[in-house]
């Protein structure tokens, strides 16, 4: 059993190809499509590193990690953010709202194992 | 509307003179900028505490903010010199408004149509900023994009990292690319469809000639009046009337040349091949063309495009179709009406491949040929003229891969690039 990593994402081709790559890097990796219920999965689940897409249906993901830095059960994960908006302002909004790490799609797929395993500890 | 401009245009000019902003003066009287901006514009119209508060905040009697006895031209003027985007030195003689008016009519007139036309374009250039801002399809368009390219990315840095692959997930990744890149060839062509979005542009800014041919989009190009010897009905009004007029009166020259009944059984003789039916009767190419283009169709009849264009490349003429994308001017110059310039009266026929998948395929027949009588006194003035069909799906050897405009077009190492495109 690796390491657990949240994946929060709606592309279904996006989703395989990250969860191929994170699981191959020895992620146990856990994903979920909606952005209404996502801050609750990711309370339960309690995984070591939560992926997240800016662009969700039911909930914008800067909303989820407004909701995840103001509990404190979720408020030290960290979270690597996914967007595809690539304003200084998005960055911005990210970085204040409490992400851990900011990445603009498309993203190459080292790019991210990296991140990801940095967010980790190494 | 007009009764209404004079009040708000006071309180602009007012506010200036002032050096105060919309905002702060908006702020201090309790009302929002977009408001005020409304009642600076004309349209909304105030009166009671409003009016005496802002009257007080530009230290004015309310009564002289009121509405007053100027008339139309002259409150014009005052709106055209309120427009001044910098102030004007030396500044515009307000007090004497009346007197231009009155010793210069055609220039008073002149200038308060060009205030009252940056009026109009002004709120158009706000409506578009707003909306690439705002817009959902756009925002749409381009998030699919943008998933898109990401999906296909990670997909194919997987297939490519890991040689070793399984068959099975390497079927999956290629599948996944494989949808991927239709989503994405969706998206761009819907983005492309945005940009250009000539059905969205509003008659304020719309030329004479766009307006005559939204006139005769109406009306499938066909004009069953002018087909029997008279002129058609229902004009637009203004200029775009006199486009509509000059284009019948060529529409009634190639009619009576070839009359419709024998002309459409001609065509379907011939497989609807312009050149077969050009050298059958006799007739110029370019005439052959724009009466396939005239045609009302019927059973088995194809749908047809049909581009015109002076030989600066600026469109005169265009009967839309889908993935004819040739804007009025700045245009992709790979399309064959562009390639007959180069031998003028050779008619040209090839196949015109728009980018992406599943993007429509043309087949074009262009020429180009003088457009009026030699003159020894004057160059040519060159026209050419080109008719599309949708042809199978390609693209085959000897496609002209055409685009729209470079900015929006994909095809990156294109040797008939002029600039960077926004695609990357």
């Amino acid at each position: 059993m690796g390491r657990r990593l949240l994946l929060i994402e709606d592309e279904p081709n996006i989703i395989e190809a990250l969860s191929f790559i994170l699981t191959r890097d020895g992620w146990t990796v856990h994903t979920h499509a909606d952005g209404a219920t996502a801050a609750a999965r990711v309370k339960s689940g309690a995984p070591e590193v939560v992926v997240l897409d800016a662009m969700l249906p039911g909930r914008s993901g800067f909303d989820i990690l407004r909701d995840l830095r103001a509990d404190p059960a979720t408020a030290q994960v960290p979270v690597l953010m996914l967007t595809a908006r690539g304003q200084d302002k998005d960055r911005d909004l990210a970085l204040r709202l409490g992400a851990t790490q900011y990445m603009t799609k498309p993203f190459a797929n080292a790019e991210v194992v990296a991140e990801v395993r940095r967010l980790a500890g190494g | 509307m007009a009764e209404r401009q004079p009040t708000g245009t006071r309180i602009r000019e007012r506010r200036q003179e002032r050096g105060l902003r919309q905002a702060e003066l908006a702020q201090s009287v309790g009302i929002s900028p977009s408001y005020l901006n409304l009642i600076e514009h004309g349209h909304r119209r105030i009166g009671g505490k409003l009016l005496a508060d802002i009257a007080r905040a530009l230290d004015l009697d309310p009564v002289a903010l009121g509405e007053g006895p100027d008339g139309g031209r002259v409150q014009a003027l005052r709106v055209a010199a309120a427009g001044a985007v910098e102030p004007l030195r030396p500044a515009p003689e307000l007090a004497r408004a009346q007197e231009l008016a009155d010793r210069f009519p055609g220039w008073a007139a002149l200038l308060a149509r060009q205030g009252a036309r940056i009026e109009v374009l002004e709120r158009r250039v706000a409506e578009l900023a707003g909306r690439l801002t705002h817009d959902h399809d756009l925002a749409q368009a381009l998030h699919q994009v943008i998933s898109g390219v990401t999906a296909i990315r990670a997909a194919s840095d997987i297939l490519a990292e890991n040689p070793d692959l399984d068959r099975d997930w390497q079927g999956r990744f290629l599948q996944n690319i494989r949808t991927d890149s239709e989503t994405l060839a969706e998206a761009s062509r819907a983005l492309v469809r945005f940009l250009e979005a000539p059905e969205r542009a509003t008659a304020a800014s719309r030329s004479p000639q766009e307006e005559a041919e939204r006139w005769l989009d109406a009306r499938d190009h066909h004009l069953p009046e002018v087909e029997v010897g008279g002129w058609p009905s229902g004009l637009p009004d203004g200029p775009a009337g006199s486009a509509v007029l000059a284009w019948s009166r060529r529409y009634a020259a190639d009619a009576a040349r070839l009359p419709l009944e024998p002309f459409a059984a001609a065509a379907r003789e011939a497989g609807y091949d312009p050149a077969i039916l050009a050298r059958a009767l006799d007739e110029p190419f370019a005439r052959v063309l724009r009466r396939l283009a005239s045609m009302p169709g019927g059973e088995g009849w194809p749908a047809m495009g049909l581009v015109i264009c002076d030989s600066s490349g600026t469109v005169t003429h265009l009967r839309a179709f889908d993935g004819l994308d040739l804007p009025r001017s700045g245009g992709c110059p790979l399309w064959p009406l562009h390639e007959a310039f180069a031998q003028p009266g050779r008619a040209v026929r090839a196949f015109a491949a728009l980018p992406g998948q599943g993007a429509p395929r043309l087949i074009c027949h262009a020429v180009a040929v003088p457009r009026e009588e030699p003159d020894p006194d004057m160059p040519p003035l060159m026209e050419g003229t080109m008719l599309v069909m949708s042809a199978p799906p390609g693209p085959s050897v000897g496609d002209r891969l055409v685009g729209p405009t470079c900015r929006i077009c994909p095809r990156q190492a294109c040797p008939a690039r002029r600039e960077p495109s926004i695609l990357g």
